[in-house]
C-alpha cells in the first residue's frame, strides 16, 4: 500500500506481471475509489459542462460516456476526464483524485450564476474496475440484467447491489467499472474475485494504460501542456466555446513545438518519467512491457522528431538507452 | 514469489545485500526483502569480470517493472565471476534470490571490512 493524494492505494497484490497478463488473457478487478466524481445536475447542466470540457458534450445521448479534458484559459490542461450523462439534466464526471478539489473549486466557480447544482460525489461511490476479455461475463452472471454496451452507463444490481455499471476503463480491455456504495464494495469485491476476476494492482493499471496510449494527468497531462501537443485535439471539438478554446485553435493552427508520441526502447532496460531525450524532449511515460517484454511508453519529442519509425536516444540515469517512435497503440488489444 | 527468508549462513548489508563467504572469495546477491520492494526484475546488466567494487557503493543496477535500483557492495574486492545467466532470466533473483539469483563473486580486498556487516538476526531486527 502506498499513499497517494490522501488515499491507501493498492499497488501490488502478487505481481505486477501476472497482475498485467491476467487482464490481457482473463479479467482482473481493480480497486480504483481514489477516483473523484461530481455531479452536475439542473436545467444549465449542459451549459457548464460545455463551457468546461473540451469535447462535444452536447452530443452524449442519455446513458452515454464521454472522454474530455479540461482546460485553464491558457489551454493548460487543469484534468482529464469522464463525463457520464445519466438523466436529461444529470450527469456525473470522474475525476483524477489529485485534481478532485480543484476540479470542483473550477465547477463551483463557473456555475455562479447558473441554474446548476454541483455536488461532490467522492465520499459517496467505490468504484472497481473489472477488465479483461472475459470481465463483462464475471460480471454478468451476478447481475440482475444485461450489462450497458461500451461507453454507456445504467442502474444495475451486481451481488445484490443497486450501482452504476459502465462500460469504460483504462486497460484497453473491454470490461466495465462499477461506481458503488462504499459499504457495498468488499463483499462486491470478493464476489467477483471468487468468480475469477484476479486482484490487480495500481502498477499494473500504469503497465497496460501505457501499452494502450492512455493519458496519465500528472505524467503525460499538467496545466503546462495543452491537449494539440498531447495528441488529445481528437477530444477537442472544433466549434470551441470552452474555456481555452482560443488556445486550443491557435496551437492547432500553428502546431506545437514538442508532440507525445509513444516509443519502444530498442535497447534493453526501460525509460522512466522525467528521462530527458538527447537532443530536446523528456519522457513523459515510462516502464517495462509485460506484454512485448521490452521498454515502452510516451515522450514530448520535438515536433520534426515525433512522426512514426524516427530514432532518438534517452538519457536514463547517464546511460543512452536507443528508442523508436511506434504507433498508438503500443498493443492492439 | 518465494516465502520470506533469511538464511543463516550469510552476513549481510543494511542495503540488503547479502554476502556468502568461502575463504577469500565473496558471492553477492540482493536479499529477499529487497526482490520483494522491488517487484519482478525485468532487466539485470551484470557487471564485466575484473571490475573493482567499494564496500556501500553501488556496483550494478537491477531493473523491475516499476522502478530501477542500485546495488550496493557489501565489500570491496575484485569481481572475478558474474551470473551471466540473469541477463537472460533475471526472475532468478526474485524467484531464488539466495541460490539461482546470486549477482557476482568478489575476491575480497579487506576481510576486516566484514565487520561492518550484520549477522542474519540484526539484518531481520533492522526491517522491523
Amino acid at each position: 500500500m502506498v499513499p497517494y493524494a490522501g488515499w491507501e492505494m493498492p499497488v501490488r497484490y502478487d505481481g505486477v506481471i501476472a497482475e498485467h497478463l491476467a487482464v490481457r488473457a482473463t479479467a482482473g478487478i481493480f480497486d480504483v475509489s481514489h477516483m473523484g466524481q461530481i455531479e452536475t445536475t439542473g436545467p444549465a447542466a449542459l451549459e457548464l459542462l460545455e463551457a468546461l470540457c473540451t469535447n462535444d458534450v452536447e452530443r452524449v445521448p442519455i446513458s452515454g460516456a464521454q472522454y474530455t479534458l479540461m482546460l485553464r484559459e491558457d489551454g493548460g490542461v487543469l484534468d482529464d476526464l469522464f463525463t457520464y450523462r445519466l438523466e436529461a439534466d444529470r450527469y456525473l464526471t470522474v475525476t483524477n483524485a489529485a485534481n478532485h478539489e480543484r476540479d470542483l473549486a473550477w465547477f463551483s466557480a463557473h456555475a455562479a450564476g447558473l441554474d446548476v447544482e454541483v455536488i461532490d460525489r467522492a465520499a459517496d461511490y467505490a468504484m472497481l474496475a473489472v477488465q479483461g476479455p472475459l470481465a463483462r461475463e464475471i460480471v454478468q452472471a451476478i447481475a440482475n440484467a444485461p450489462l450497458p454496451e461500451r461507453m454507456t452507463i445504467g442502474t444495475r444490481t451486481v451481488d445484490g447491489a443497486e450501482m452504476l455499471v459502465a462500460g469504460t476503463g483504462y486497460t484497453g480491455e473491454d470490461g466495465v467499472e462499477l461506481l458503488l456504495a462504499p459499504a457495498d464494495a468488499p463483499e462486491v469485491w470478493d464476489a467477483l474475485v471468487r468468480r475469477g476476476a484476479k486482484p490487480a494492482g495500481l502498477a499494473a493499471r500504469d503497465t497496460l494504460r501505457t501499452e494502450a496510449c492512455f493519458h496519465l494527468y500528472g505524467n503525460d497531462l499538467s496545466t503546462q501542456r495543452g491537449p494539440i501537443e498531447a495528441g488529445l485535439g481528437w477530444c477537442c471539438r472544433a466549434a470551441g466555446g470552452y474555456i481555452g478554446a482560443p488556445a486550443v485553435a491557435a496551437a492547432r493552427a500553428g502546431g506545437t513545438a514538442e508532440l507525445l508520441v509513444p516509443f519502444v526502447i530498442t535497447d534493453r532496460g526501460a525509460a522512466r518519467p522525467g528521462d530527458p531525450v538527447l537532443g530536446g524532449g523528456v519522457v513523459a511515460s515510462g516502464t517495462f512491457s509485460p506484454t512485448l517484454d521490452v521498454g515502452i511508453g510516451m515522450a514530448y519529442l520535438p515536433a520534426a522528431k515525433a512522426v512514426v519509425g524516427s530514432e532518438f536516444e534517452i538519457d536514463v540515469r547517464g546511460k543512452h538507452r536507443r528508442a523508436r517512435v511506434a504507433k498508438r497503440p503500443l498493443l492492439k488489444v | 514469489m518465494a516465502e520470506a527468508s533469511y538464511p543463516q549462513d550469510l552476513l549481510y548489508h543494511p542495503e540488503h545485500d547479502w554476502v556468502r563467504i568461502d575463504g577469500d572469495v565473496a558471492t553477492f546477491g540482493i536479499t529477499w526483502h529487497a526482490q520483494d520492494a522491488l517487484g519482478e526484475v525485468v532487466f539485470f546488466d551484470p557487471p564485466a569480470v575484473g571490475t573493482q567494487v567499494t564496500q556501500h557503493e553501488p556496483y550494478t543496477e537491477v531493473e523491475s517493472v516499476k522502478a530501477v535500483s542500485d546495488v550496493v557492495a557489501p565489500l570491496s574486492g575484485e569481481v572475478i565471476e558474474v551470473n551471466d545467466s540473469l541477463a537472460q532470466t533475471p526472475e532468478a533473483i526474485n524467484e531464488d534470490p539466495y541460490g539461482a539469483g546470486w549477482i557476482v563473486k568478489v575476491r575480497v580486498a579487506d576481510p576486516a571490512q566484514t565487520g561492518a556487516l550484520l549477522e542474519p538476526d540484526a539484518y531481520v531486527a533492522l526491517l522491523r
